[in-house]
Parts: structure tokens; sequence; C-alpha cells
């Protein structure tokens, strides 16, 4: 059927801030959705409460609604806007929940909005337990045992009755949240009540656990007129019991014969036809390894995360053609981008083999448990492309950045025999490395086979890569040798350092012997057609096939930021594609360097030539020798590119923008005290130090307390304030536990509000769209600070000296393109904290609520334009007259064991935005949109540090006058009662039951306000109030200004209506 | 052992030797499914030829004898990336090594089977000469020009006649190098099966009285069919009700004044888009063929299913007749098993009750 002219203006609803279990994969697909319904002549209206997605660009959609994504914000959106339609089906599960309300009230009904694409019918049929499983008894697609309850004595007595271990899984949440395997009853106890709270309806699945089948994916469309075709098969290496996102995940499928293959796609258009989808869905199969049997795990009427690893996977743009769907078109009326010619009806076939390897935070967060079960814990994934396993796996193993380029590592070379098998029980993040290490014991691939339940191809094919590292070693490195190694994905480095040469030295014996990489092309049909698709991966002991073409155009590289992870997320990759639009409109040839399949930067149409490689030297090396490109663009793309800096200049390439010198020189302490110096700009002092000895010495020099923390800091990476030698001990143990090539800081803590500036600079000049204030006080890193535009509560004076130190020191810096400065405004003045010569984390926020595209700007200073041309003006512009907040958002519900507390390292997954006239409708509207249970009577525990018991007091009162009932421990209690407040005494743990924990859990408890004791020893009572906190999603406070801004938001309830605010009017 | 692949253009492909150990001459095609090479290679529509995988992973799951098509591998050689050495399935059987050697089959792995499809995508296909010796470049490429599949069907098809018992309609099924689902997909519905070599008479098929012919798959130009397709315009004439799947697809449209054609490349792999356009869907089909019914006499039949890729003719049905034919393979394996209802509807046709449950 062709488009449905009915169809003029849709509403789109995306995902909401980046959380663990729903991350960029959706800005991914609500970009391409909302570019291929406005291609067909459609007005597109968006909500979404997250700031740093492309997606919100007033370039993407019509309308853009930066708001909390709530039924009341949606309401007021469609009353005003008047679409006649919703999309609901590329905001994930956040998107989907938030249409399903809106259809169930009878809201959109009675405003003539309907609902495109997959009905609520089908939604509810695939998203409700019990009605999906009568829909698949239906068809006969066998489910595993299970039942959904709602109580825990019910879900008990079905586990009995099925027999333990059993798999519970909460309805309707993300990532599989709340939900684990236990393996009997005292487990149960603890997993199944979690589950039901967890819940958006309070019910719990109980499953029969079938934890070592095979899983398998199906990428699954289907159109109006019933048309169905299977997008892409993925395998997870990882066996049934680990969830998909934590797992290894191979496409397509490789251990299934083509009867197991075909009987398992047509299962799956079975379901899809059964509920009559119109658009993407994915269907999970639990494959049992010796038999025929199979069970339906899941389905997800929507796009996924795995719907976009599939798109990236084929080049096959699921998003997109599931909105022609719902724009009334069939599959073969739909045109196949890549080819030109065919049609969107049919099957991708791939002739090479991808690899995806999920991005943990256990690097940051290094006290959380590590073991991988039902929920998921990963923030990011990468991609590889290879014409082998062995080759794609290696690739991806060194795209994780985790300084890792083999499978072997030292940290598991002394383990026995016996000591590998025991860690192979273990189910984590290491577990790829310990197969490895296994092999290289002696222990065979059916040991580990009886352990893991992982399927012998993929373990024999470990093994393979694993034998030919020791072949390497063995010491005869002859060509053949050599280009084997390079097929199976060793590095240069790698080869060398088993080889006892350097990479360079394997490298000259590379050309010698004319071993090159080939780059191919990922055209969806194996070379079938023509394509036309500049999407390219390499692999070796092949022909090159990609040929740069010349032309007038000078060609720049863009180097993305790799996987999404704690302090490098999503808003590096708008800055990467605004970066390679803003070059394309100033008519360069645009090449981009990637490897996270989630995003939109990946996807073939943003650059003129997408290469989905490592972000490593060599990787780069390799496409800037094919290529030879005018120059590259690290500034956009986080850490991972500006690593890449030095090893781009080595081999030549011109970097674009800031000399690598003068970003060495903001990076290297004693070069950037010298700067300051000569420019009278004060810091806290400090001192850069190697050893533990020396921060000692240090922190006596300079008076505690003081910050520690890593030079090359990513994120606040091991950043740490000590108060005492002891902490510093401690903190210098876990900074050394990786190899440090720089030094440490040890710098003087400041008290004083943090004042976060990004400029653009073009040598001469600089522009400042916005000066961000934090609500939070210095310590708590800027990226979990909420961040408000403009300043509240700095003076004019201060502001002046702001937006000097930034000039003078961009001037010094020789800054072309971006700049980010942290500063303190302390009583007796301003100080410098931190000097990022490129692009920041708050720069698409910064660029919507100033209206400045800062990227662009950057992007043509770089290349040669002046600021004073850009009709932008120069130096600080003038303040909105709105306001604008950023709050983070956190995972911590996902991730056990992490402590909740705000400190100098970042701990937020995403965050999200609140615009509106005032500050404080704008601070309610962020606490809303950041999906905190914020309460406006009840029960309130205050537990604080020493510290903090004066300044407490005053808010305690506050929040009691407002009507909350005050709880405190002894010495808050006591301290609060002199203070007049009526503060009612709990137990702390050690006390007895009751104690605060008894409060919190038995649901007593609306709001926890606990600052932790200095130093990193885990106060026990504060670290479990804060967890039980996060487990009963009850709103907890670790910094006092974080509560009082909360309160200053809880009043802001009483004063009306919130308005909704269409940035493109700003 | 190093192999080499020349082709007619004089190109040569290098790579190492796996399977038997032989020279042979083929005709040099390519199939891009991404599983199925059991069923693929025993596919004796393969004839005569030299197989591409494009899929660069190859013996992943190892070898069921059970999933083979045909008694034996059809095709000259096999010619891939990765002839993996490591195979795990539950239903292994046998390794591909182990495959190509029991029927005496050399295959090449090594090569950039990319470029090399590339290559034929782009000159069309070529014959080919795999060998592990010493070779005269200049002397192989004059032999190859010459290289013609000849009696094709002949040499496929068996030569004894055979029956699946069973208590539903009789199908006489004429093989011209069928895959054995097809008979399998008929026989599982409850039909009673009786398997006619390619040169069976159709005086002598009429008067088994059947309720249903089959026409199967098969290698081969078809135009080559000379008496099998005067054979078919006899059993046009009759009443019973006809179904042809690729070759006897082709040699039915031939039988009533269509014309066929060779394809630049062919057809062969799972995923080939094909509109059913009575039905108004796209299913996605698994092909096999290098040759194509181009133009048809419209008085006698009409299109009943066209390629969404190419818009070539997939599918026939006949004017006043109980006939039709399509191109794809709705017997799958390997491949898609979406096209599997033209079994019923050709059970309906012969007035009988498919129980596609069984099935």
């Amino acid at each position: 059927m062709p488009r449905k002219h009915e169809i003029k203006k849709v509403l789109v609803i995306g995902s909401g801030p980046i959380i663990i279990g729903q991350a960029a994969e959706f800005d991914y697909a609500g970009t391409q959705a909302c570019r291929a319904l406005r291609e067909d002549g459609a007005e597109v209206v968006l909500i979404n409460s997250n700031p740093a997605t492309i997606m919100t660009d007033k370039d993407i959609a019509d309308k853009v609604y930066i708001e909390p994504l709530t039924v009341e914000t949606a309401e007021k959106v469609i009353l005003a806007e008047k679409p006649d339609s919703i999309l609901p089906t590329l905001g994930g599960q956040t998107g989907l929940n938030l249409a399903m309300e809106l259809a169930e009230s009878g809201f959109l009904e009675k405003n003539n909005v309907k609902l495109l694409g997959t009905s609520p019918e089908t939604i509810k049929m695939a998203e409700d337990r019990q009605a999906f499983k009568d829909a698949m008894e239906d068809i006969n697609q066998p489910c595993i045992a299970s039942k959904v309850v709602e109580t825990y004595a019910d879900g008990l007595a079905f586990a009995k009755e099925i027999g333990f271990p059993v798999i519970v899984r909460p309805a309707y949440t993300l990532g599989g949240t709340g939900g684990g395997i236990a393996a009997n009853e005292e487990e149960f106890a603890q997993i199944a009540p979690h589950g039901i709270r967890m819940s958006r309806v309070g019910q719990i699945l109980v499953e029969k656990c079938i934890a070592g089948w095979k899983e398998i994916e199906f990428e699954v469309i289907r159109d109006g007129a019933g048309s169905c075709i299977t997008v892409c098969s993925m395998e997870n290496l990882d066996p049934v019991g680990v969830h998909t996102g934590d797992s290894i995940v191979v496409a397509p499928c490789q251990t299934l014969a083509d009867k197991e293959y075909q009987m398992l796609r047509t299962a799956a258009i079975r379901i899809i036809d059964k509920l009559k989808v119109e658009g993407g869905c994915n269907v999970q199969f639990a494959l049992e390894p010796h038999s025929f049997r199979y069970a339906v795990i899941e389905v997800n009427p929507r796009v996924s995360r795995s719907s976009a690893l599939a798109s990236k996977a084929t080049g096959y743009p699921i998003a997109k053609v599931a909105s022609k769907i719902a724009l009334g078109y069939n599959l073969d009326e739909i045109k196949n981008a890549v080819t030109g010619k065919t049609y969107a009806g049919f099957e991708p076939t791939l002739d090479y083999i991808v690899a995806k390897i999920p991005k943990w935070p256990f690097d940051k967060f290094v006290t959380a448990s590590r073991k991988l079960g039902t929920q998921m814990k990963a923030t990011g994934e990468v991609m590889s492309i290879s014409n082998c396993f062995e080759g794609a796996l290696m690739k991806a193993v060194r795209s994780l950045e985790l300084n890792i380029f083999a499978l072997d590592l030292p940290a598991y070379r002394n383990f026995s025999r016996e000591d590998l098998l025991k860690e192979l029980e273990k189910i984590d993040d290491m577990r790829l490395f310990v197969v490895a290490q296994s092999f290289l014991k002696g222990i065979s691939a059916d040991e580990i086979h009886n352990i893991t339940k992982i399927d012998n191809w993929f373990l024999e094919k470990i093994e393979a890569i694993v034998r030919l590292g020791e072949e390497i070693r063995g010491g005869n490195l002859t060509p053949e040798l050599l280009r084997k190694a390079k097929i199976f994905g060793f590095t240069d480095k790698v080869i060398g350092e088993y080889t006892g040469m350097t990479g360079d030295e394997i490298k000259k014996m590379r050309l010698e012997n004319n071993i090159l990489p080939a780059y191919k092309m990922v055209d969806t049909c194996a070379a079938e057609f023509e394509a036309v698709t500049p999407y390219y991966y390499s692999c070796y002991g092949a022909e090159n096939e990609v040929t740069p073409q010349e032309n007038e155009k000078k060609k720049i590289m863009v180097l993305g930021s790799g996987p999404i992870r704690i302090g490098q997320g999503i808003e590096f990759d708008y800055c990467s594609v605004h970066c390679v639009w803003a070059l394309k409109s100033l008519g360069y040839e645009t090449i981009i360097v990637n490897n996270n399949p989630e995003t939109v930067s990946t996807d073939f149409d943003i650059a003129d030539k997408l290469y989905f490689e490592p972000l490593t030297p060599e990787d780069v090396e390799n496409i800037v020798d094919l290529e030879k490109p005018y120059g590259a663009i690290v500034q956009f793309g986080g850490q991972t590119a500006i690593k890449l800096t030095k090893s781009l200049n080595d081999i030549g390439v011109r970097i674009l923008g800031t000399d690598a010198e003068d970003v060495d020189r903001a990076e290297d302490r004693e070069l950037f005290d010298e700067i300051l110096e000569q420019h009278s700009i004060p810091r806290p002092a400090g001192r850069t130090v190697f050893t533990c000895e020396e921060a000692i010495n240090a922190a006596h020099e300079i008076g505690y307390p003081v910050l520690v923390r890593p030079s090359y800091v990513l994120g606040g990476q091991g950043m740490e304030i000590a108060y005492n030698d002891t902490d510093i001990t401690v903190y210098m143990e876990i900074i050394n536990r990786s190899v440090q090539e720089h030094p440490i800081l040890v710098d003087k803590y400041v008290f004083g509000k943090e004042v976060e500036v990004d400029a653009v600079c073009d040598g001469e000049d600089i522009l400042i769209p916005g000066i961000m204030e934090h609500v939070e006080r210095t310590g708590v890193h800027s990226g979990d600070s909420i961040s408000v535009y403009p300043t509240q509560s700095i003076s004019e004076k201060d502001r002046a000296t702001l937006v000097d130190f930034t000039e003078k020191l961009a001037k010094a810096l020789h800054v072309v393109g971006l700049i980010n400065i942290q500063f303190i405004v302390a009583k007796d003045g301003v100080y410098i904290i931190e000097v990022n010569p490129r692009s920041s984390r708050t720069v698409p926020y910064i660029s919507k609520v100033t209206n400045v595209p800062i990227v662009k700007l950057a992007v043509r200073a770089m290349m040669g334009e002046r600021l004073r041309d850009m009709g932008y003006g120069v130096g600080l512009r003038k303040a909105a007259d709105y306001v604008a907040v950023k709050m983070p958002v956190f995972s911590f519900e996902k991730l056990n064991d992490v402590d909740t507390s705000l400190g100098p390292e970042m701990k937020s997954t995403g965050e999200v935005l609140g615009i509106a006239q005032t500050f404080h409708e704008a601070l309610h509207k962020s606490f809303i949109a950041s999906n905190m249970k914020i309460p406006s009577r009840g029960n309130i525990l205050i537990t604080v540090r020493d510290t903090d018991k004066e300044e407490v007091c005053p808010l305690a009162k506050e929040f009691e006058e407002y009507g909350f009932n005050i709880y405190a421990t002894g010495g808050t209690c006591r301290r609060l009662q002199e203070y007049g407040v009526h503060a009612r005494r709990v137990n702390k743990i050690a006390e007895g039951s009751p104690d605060i924990l008894d409060l919190i859990s038995g649901g007593g408890c609306d709001l926890v306000i606990n600052t932790p004791t200095r130093g990193r020893q885990h106060n026990r009572d504060g670290f479990k109030i804060r967890r039980t906190s996060v487990e009963r999603s009850v709103p907890c406070m670790t910094s006092l200004d974080t509560a009082k801004a909360l309160l200053a938001s809880i009043k802001q309830k009483d004063e009306g209506e919130l308005g909704i605010v269409d940035i493109s009017t700003l | 052992m190093r192999a080499y692949l020349i082709l007619e253009d004089g190109s040569v492909y290098e790579g190492e030797s796996f399977g038997a150990v032989r020279d042979v001459t083929c005709e040099v095609v390519f199939n891009t499914a991404m599983t199925g090479y059991v069923e693929t290679l025993s596919d004796p529509s393969y004839y005569g030829q030299g197989v591409i995988l494009t899929y660069p992973i190859v013996g992943n799951y190892g070898v069921n004898y059970g999933d083979m098509e045909s008694r034996r591998i059809w095709p000259k050689c096999l010619i891939v990336r990765e002839a993996s050495k490591q195979s795990s399935n539950f239903r292994k059987e046998a390794t591909l090594d182990d495959y190509l050697c029991k029927y005496g089959i050399p295959g090449i792995e090594g090569v950039d089977t990319r470029a090399l499809t590339k290559k034929i995508r782009e000159h069309g296909t070529m014959a080919g000469f795999l060998t592990t010796n010493r070779f005269d470049k200049e002397k192989v490429v004059e032999e190859l020009k010459d290289y013609k599949i000849k009696d094709a069907v002949k040499s496929v098809s068996d030569k004894t006649v055979s029956r699946l018992e069973n208590d539903g309609k009789k199908v006489a099924l004429l093989d011209f190098g069928a895959k054995d689902n097809i008979a399998n997909c008929l026989h599982k519905r409850g039909l009673d099966v009786t398997i006619f070599p390619h040169d069976t008479k159709a005086e002598d098929i009429i008067a088994m009285n059947p309720d249903g012919i089959m026409l199967s798959n098969g290698p081969g130009d078809p135009t080559e069919n000379v008496e099998v397709i005067k054979n078919l315009q006899k059993l046009y004439e009759t009443d019973i009700p006809i179904f042809g799947i690729c070759l006897g697809h082709q040699l039915m449209a031939l039988a009533t004044g269509a014309k066929t054609e060779k394809l630049k490349y062919g057809h062969r792999g799972a995923n080939h888009p094909v509109k059913d356009l009575e039905r108004g869907r796209v299913y996605i089909t698994s092909q096999n063929h290098g040759y194509v019914v181009a133009a048809i006499d419209e008085t006698k039949a009409e299109v009943s299913h066209v390629n969404i890729n190419d818009g070539t003719i997939e599918g026939l049905r006949y004017k006043g007749k109980n006939i039709f034919t399509v191109q794809f393979h709705p017997e799958a394996s390997p491949g898609p098993q979406d096209t599997e209802y033209l079994f019923d509807e050709f059970i309906e046709m012969m007035g009988g009750k498919s129980d596609a449950e069984k099935a």
C-alpha cells in the first residue's frame, strides 16, 4: 500500500536519559525515524527528555520538546500540537510504555490521535506475560514453563511446583531490571519481592531456568500486507542465563545447521504474523543444544538494542523501514538504500562475520559485582566486522579500550589448572579471557564446555587464536605465520611483544611481504548486486576493494568516541555527527571511524565514508594509509579520539584545530602551571606524583583535604577526595592497579561553587555561548552535578573574571575549536580546576539551550574561518531569559554493590533537561524527568556525617515546616532536636531491629538524606542505607545541595501547572 | 597443498586444497545462502558446476548425512573462504572435509570469495578449472572456452521408479534431478508419491492415473530437454493437476510456447524476495537457477509470482488448466520455508485436503 496521506503530523516519543538497558541505540533509531518521516513530508513533533541526543536537534524534528516523558507532558504536547498520530515503537520501552498509557486511558482516541504501525492490542499481547503465553500456545510455539504472579507466596508455590532453579523476570522493565536466577528458596526470597517492586504493574514471571541452552535472536520486519522478512539472526556466545545485552554476540548464527536455523526463522515469522506487528520486532529463542527443542524467550514488538546491532551488522536500516511501514508503505515499495536498486523486501545476506562485545562499567566501579545474569549491566557495546571469527573477535576486544589487545591476560598467567577450572565457574565479564588462559594451561574444549556450556565451535575458535599466539611466541616468524596472525586479528604491537620486536619492525616485515589490510564493503547482499554504500571494514588475506577517489574535495577524517561508558556517553557521538555535518556543508569529504553499533555516527548515511573499525593507532593508521586524508579531527570523540592524537601526528596526519602540542600543554601539569602563572590565573595548589609516598608528602605540603587523580582522566576515573594518609594509600593502590603512563595529580580541595564554560575559539577571538553553574559544591564530579544555565548566583564581577580567564587560556593554548573549562568560584575568588581543549559533555545541551550551533562554529573555526564572520558574535553571549537545568541520571538499581554517594568520580549514565521560565520550575521538571519518585509529604530519614550536622539543621526544619516527618539516627537526631526539629530517633544497624534499614525496607520512608562519611572506608551503615534506598526506589540525596534543590522542587509542585517549551522557538 | 582456480578470463585464484584432490572443470557460480551447505552440495541442480559459497566460514556445524538432498554431491568442486577446522553440532556425523572426500569432490579454501563473486557478477557465469598441479594458463583458458554442461538432466535423474507410499492422493513426480525434499513435502502431507525417471513417457504416467503430477527441479539448459518438453505437451493436454518447480517450471513454459534465457549470473541463495501477486505478499525464497522464463504465451499462462529484485518471472498459472509452476524452491532445504503453502495449494487443486499440521 502506498503512503497513507492522512498522516500529516506525527508525534515521536524518545527514550529519555541513557540508562543501562536503554542507551544510544534509541537516538539512532529515533533520528532515523524522524528523518524517514520528514523525507515523506510528515511534520514531526518530538518529545524526549535527553538533551544529549541528536534526535532532539531542531534540524531533526519540526517541533522539539525536551520535556519529562510523563503522561501529563505528553498530553500537553498533544493538546498544543494536535498531531494526528504517534509512532510509539522507536523510543524503547520508555516510549512504548508512555504511548500505551496514553492509549489505554482513552486520551488518544478522544483527541483523534492514532498509534502508527503496531497496534496497542499487539503491544499488549507481546508485553503482557500471560497474554503472550496464550498467543504462543495458539500457534504451537513452545514457551518455557512459567507463571505470572503478583505475590511472593504464589511465586514460591509455583517455583516449587516446577522445581529450582527458576528465573524471575519483572513485567515491563528495562534490561531485565530486578530479575535474576534463583537456585533455591533462599535466593528466591531475595529476588522475587524485589522483582515485584520493580515492575510497573507489580507482576513477575517465575520461569523454569533453561540456563545453558543456546540463545538465538532474530530481527523480523512485517508490513501491513503481511509480508515478513528476517533482517538478521544473531547467536549469543554466552548461553542462556546471561542477558543478551551482556552477552558476546555474533551475527549471523554460527553453530546452527540449516534445519535448526530454518525452524527458528519460521517460528519467528509465525510469531510476528500472529502478533500482527507492523514494523520491527525482536524474537529471542532458547535452543536446546542436543535436540530440536526450543522455546520462545521473549518478543519485543519495537526497535531495540538488538535491532540497532542488526542494522549495523547487515546495513539494513530497520528503524527507517519500520517508520516507512508506519506511514503505510509495504516492503516491496521501500527502496534498499544500500543498493539503490533493490527493495527493502528481501533478506540481507552477509559475507562477513560480526562480533559484539558489551562494554561494562566495572573498570570504574571497582567494587561492583561483575557477575552477569539476567539483569543487564553493560553501559555500551562495540562491534567489529571481519571475514573470520578470530579476526572479528580480536578486533572487538581491542575496541573495548581496556588496554587489552590479545586474549592471554597477564592477570591469569600464574593461575594453575585448578584455579582456572574454578574461575571458569564464574559467569562474568572476564570469562572470555579465562577460557583463553584455560587452553594455555591444557584444559580441553570439552572440559570448558562442560563448565561454561559455551558451544565447542566458539571454544575451539578461541583455542585457535591462543594456539596461534603460542606459535608466534615460538620465535620463527615466517611471512606465512605473520599473514595468518594478521588474519586472526593480532596487532603489530602484540606480534612484536610476542617475538621481541617492535610494532614498527613487524609493520616493516608486513609491508615487505605485501601483507596489507583489505577493506571490504557492507552491502546487504554478499556482492550479488552492485552497492553504493560507503560502509567498510577491514580484513586480511583478501583483495582491497576500496579505491579512494581523486576529487576536488579535501578529505577529513573524524574520529569517533567508541563504546558508551560512564564519563564518555552519547554527547560525543552528538558532537562527532555534527562535526561531520558541518564539514559536509563546508564542502569537505568526510570519513568517520568508529566502532559503536548503537550510535548515529555509525549510520552509513552520515559521513561520506564509514569505517567500522577499532579506534587504535594501528587500525586508524591503516585507514590513513589508504585514504590519505588532508587532516583529522580528534576534538569531538572524547578521550578515545584525543588518545590517538600522538600516533596520528607521528605518521604525519595534520591534526585540525588545536595543535597536539597545545593539547599536551593543557594536560601536562607543569606546562599548564607555567601558563597559569604567566597569566596570573589561580588554581588550587597541587603536585604531580608517581608513588604513594610522594602523594602523602605532597598532601602534607598542601594540607588536607586533597584531590587525588590520574592526569589523563575520563569522567574522573580514579578520582577521590582524601582526608588523611590512609585515604591516600587506599586510592593510590586502586589507581595503580592499571598501568599509569602519566603522573598522578594531588590537588588542594577548594570549597566553592563549581562553574563550567564551553567556548569556541578561532585562535584570536572566543565565543562563550553560556556559563553553567552547578548546584552541588566542588567535590562532586561535574557530570554528576545538576547544571544550571544561565548561572543563578554568580556575581557579575566573577562572571567577568570567568570570561577573562577563558579568553586568556584559549589564547595561551592557541585553541582553535572547542575548549571546556571548569572553575571554582570560592569566597576569595575564581580558581581554575580543569581545562579540556576539546568538546565536552555539556556541548549538546548548551548548544540547544543557547541556540548556538557550537560544533558547527568550532568546525568552521578549525577550517580557517573567523568567529567574527560567523554571525554569532564574540565574547559572552547574552544570557537567555529562561532557565535550563541539566540533571544527571544514574543506573544504580542495575549495579549491585555500587555506592551511590556522589563524589569526584563520575557515576551517572545519562542526563535529562528541564527548561522553564524560572529556575525552580526548570529544576522541578528535571527532577520529574529524571524519573525520581518525588515525595510531596511523608517521612524523611536524615543521617549525615559530623561536618554536615550544622548545615542540615535548617534544611530539616524547612522540610518539617513543609509537612514532612523527620527521622534521624543518634547524633543527627540529637543535633536536630537541639535545633528545634521534632526528629524521631531510629536505630542504627548495630543498635538492633527495628533499625534504619527496616524503616526503608518496610516502606516507611519516602526520602533519605545521607551524606557519606569522609574517606573511602565504607561506613557500612551508610552504604547499606544508600543501597537499600536504591533497591526500594526511595530517593536518596547524598549531597546537601541536591537535597536543598529537591525541597525547592517539591515546593514548586504547589505553584500550579508546568508549562511546555518547544526549543525550536527559543 | 596449494590449489588453483583458473577462470575463463584468465584470472587465477590461489588457495589451499581440501576435500578430494582432483582436477576438475566446471561452470563457476555463487550461492549467497549463509547456511545449508550439506543440502546445497547434494542438490542435483548444481550438476557440472563449481559452487562458491559467499558466506566466508563454511563447515561450522559439520555434516549430517541425513540432511543430503540426493544420493551424492553434484557440484564438481566447492570454493570457500574458510573451511572451518572446527565444527560442532549435536547431529554431526562428519566434517565438511570428510563429506567432500567421501564423494571425491575437491575443494579450495583461502580464496577471497567476495572478490571472486564480484568478478562473476561483472563478467557473468564463467567456466573454471580447479587443480593442485602445475598448469599452462593459456592452454587451460583455451579449453575452458569450450566447456558446456551437457546431458545434465540425463546425468542426474534416477534411472528407476521408486515410491513413497501413503494413503492420500497419488502423485507422479517427474525426476529431472529432484531434491528429496520435494517428495518429502508431498509425502508428509499424506500423499502417495511415485518418482519416475525424467524420460518416462507421458503415456506411462497417464496410465498410472495419478491425481497430480509434480515436475521437479533439475540442472542445465532447459531447452536441451527436447523429449521431455514433448512429453509435457502431452501432459498439458490432460486435466491432471500439475505443479512445477524450477526446471519443471521452465520446461512446462517451454512446452507451452514460452522462451527461456540464461541469466548473467543466476539466482542462487536463500534470500530472494518473490511477490505472490494473488496474495499481495512478499515471500523470501530459496533459489537455484541460471535460466529463467523470459517470455510467455499470454493466451496460455499468466504471471503469478515476480522477483522483487529484478522483476523476473517467478511463477506461472496456466489459463483454463490446473497447472501452476514456480521458479523458486518451496521445498526449501536449504533456505526459507515460507512458500511451502504451495504444496497445500497443489493438494487442494487435486481435490484433496492438506494435512498441513502433520507436515
